[in-house]
């Protein structure tokens, strides 16, 4: 659509930027404000530079979990949207199956964060859940609070129970703004399933798609209630992401110059992420 | 191979169904049941875990305190992103681009980020524990949304109708709740429900913004669960009940969900 030229319509903004500059910038400035000083408490500071900063981007500590968080994004990504899109192609796309297939996969995206991990752990907790005592008689040793290869694999597996219909309900959104003209013509031509898919669904998901992994990235990145409640971050810190341990840092030790620190290097790996991905997805926009 | 194509959808579907159905199983037992025995089905069915709930204050306030800034929320939410919404869809303007993506980076921040700073923020204003302080905060993530769901919806309208309207000599005002509001709202009616699901399921900020008045549910959860040992009977019927809202609100909207999922935008 051709957009005219109007400053005036920054007046119709202007709600919206007070509203989310009062609830960003302020706070934002005040994770600025920590990640450059030295809190003694009763509101006294003193000035240390960039000394968190370095501290952060050295530390053991700071490392192991942004390693951590990027092998959880990267799996859960290569699992959900493969499986997402597999999903939404052999969805029905008529009668009664449709809304019975939304409402019951829409279901987990609309359980409180937390009650999601707790329902996860007496699901999986070794003697009284259903996965965990259905694992450990038919011969796995499997016990999610004591070993950390359980605990990652209860992580990802909830994750994709909790996300994967957002990847569904996206892909099953493109793929229905395809016309029928489209299959014909590829029919006439006597196109395999693959080739079909390649050639014709592929494409016109790519929107939702990049939408998607967009989505899935920024969420899975900040992911903390979940796998806090669940597993705690433990055993030990083995599942203990970016979030987790910021709010260990911050609340529970109360090292508010570092955990600044870490905040802002956190933000800005997010952003930086995102933007690229935007960028992408307003490119794709502008070609089509 | 089309013969079978069904069973793809269903086994994810009875995947998505069993930790649910296994939460309500544990809702209907008593506490000793759960930890001593282990069985698919209640075996001394009981309902004193619901009981408890809605007798007791402290359970059924946390409800109705999630609910009420979860509506504050996708109120303000909404009434704040439509006309932002339409200045995006309809104008260009200084710094379009540049706002547009400041709004998203607040969708990405993550809320771990904030915690604290919206904690000294808003007892700072005197806001600590109110419904009006969460409600807030969670405008943060939702109204970006909001803005950006309402704009793929908005630009889906032709401008010729706005330019018929004021040629029939209709006023902004008129035009844009007479006209424009009912040509849009199959997509005001997703945006809200976006905005109350993400408003509904978040915690960490709910959490460290409240201390007793505005308490949401899952606070009071995840404080039973560590103060009065592991009451999982409780907790379990705690669960299956913050379930219902959402399934109702699902239903509502069951028709536009797959369109609402991809922001107007395919």
């Amino acid at each position: 659509m051709n957009k005219t030229i109007n400053q005036k319509a920054w007046y119709f903004v202007i709600p919206v930027f007070v509203l989310v500059a009062f609830n960003a910038a302020i706070p934002l400035m005040t994770v600025v404000n920590y990640s450059f000083q030295e809190t003694f408490g009763n509101n006294v500071f003193a000035w240390e530079g960039t000394r968190w900063f370095k501290q952060i981007l050295l530390s053991e500590r700071f490392h192991a979990s942004l390693g951590r968080q990027f092998a959880f994004t990267f799996i859960i990504l290569l699992i959900q949207i493969p499986l997402g899109i597999a999903i939404a192609l052999t969805m029905p796309k008529k009668g009664w199956g449709v809304p019975v297939c939304l409402i019951l996969m829409s279901m987990p995206l609309l359980i409180p964060w937390n009650v999601v991990g707790a329902m996860w752990n007496i699901f999986a907790l070794p003697d009284i859940g259903f996965l965990g005592h259905t694992l450990n008689s038919v011969g796995f040793d499997y016990n999610f609070t004591q070993q950390p290869g359980d605990a990652w694999f209860t992580t990802i597996l909830m994750d994709v129970w909790h996300w994967t219909s957002l990847v569904v309900l996206l892909s099953y959104a493109g793929l229905n703004s395809i016309q029928p003209a489209y299959y014909q013509a590829a029919e006439i031509d006597g196109a395999s399933r693959w080739a079909t898919f390649r050639y014709i669904e592929l494409p016109k998901m790519k929107k939702v798609l990049t939408l998607a992994i967009l989505l899935r990235f920024m969420d899975s990145f900040m992911i903390y209630t979940e796998p806090f409640v669940l597993t705690g971050g433990g055993p030990g810190n083995t599942t203990a992401f970016l979030s987790i341990d910021l709010v260990k840092m911050a609340l529970g030790q109360f090292d508010l110059g570092p955990a600044a620190a870490m905040s802002l290097i956190y933000f800005f790996i997010v952003l930086l992420v995102c933007w690229i991905f935007y960028n992408l997805m307003m490119k794709n926009e502008a070609k089509s | 191979m089309k013969k079978y194509k069904w069973l793809v959808p269903t086994l994810y579907i009875i995947f998505l169904m069993l930790p649910i159905y296994w939460l309500i199983n544990m809702s209907f037992k008593t506490t000793t049941e759960i930890i001593n025995t282990y069985s698919l089905w209640p075996q001394k069915f009981t309902l004193e875990n619901y009981v408890k709930i809605f007798t007791d204050s402290t359970w059924y306030m946390g409800y109705v305190n999630s609910i009420t800034y979860t509506v504050f929320n996708t109120v303000i939410s909404v009434a704040a992103a439509l006309p932002a919404a339409y200045a995006f869809s309809r104008y260009k303007f200084l710094g379009d681009k540049h706002l547009f993506f400041w709004l998203l980076t607040n969708r990405m921040a993550p809320p771990a980020v904030f915690a604290l700073p919206f904690f000294q923020f808003y007892s700072s204003v005197n806001l600590f524990d109110t419904h009006i302080a969460v409600a807030l905060s969670h405008c943060l993530f939702n109204i970006p949304l909001a803005v950006w769901i309402l704009e793929g919806f908005m630009s889906a309208v032709p401008k010729e109708l706005d330019e018929t309207a004021y040629v029939d000599g209709y006023s902004f005002g008129r035009f844009f709740f007479k006209i424009f509001v009912p040509t849009i709202a199959a997509g005001i009616g997703i945006t809200m429900f976006f905005c109350f699901m993400f408003s509904w399921v978040e915690l960490l900020l709910a959490k460290t913004l409240t201390a007793t008045a505005a308490k949401p549910i899952a606070a009071t959860m995840t404080r039973t669960a560590s103060t009065s040992g592991y009451e999982l009977g409780l907790l379990a019927a705690a669960g299956t009940l913050t379930i219902i809202p959402g399934a109702i609100v699902i239903y509502f909207v069951k028709n536009y969900i797959a369109k609402g999922f991809a922001m107007g935008r395919v």
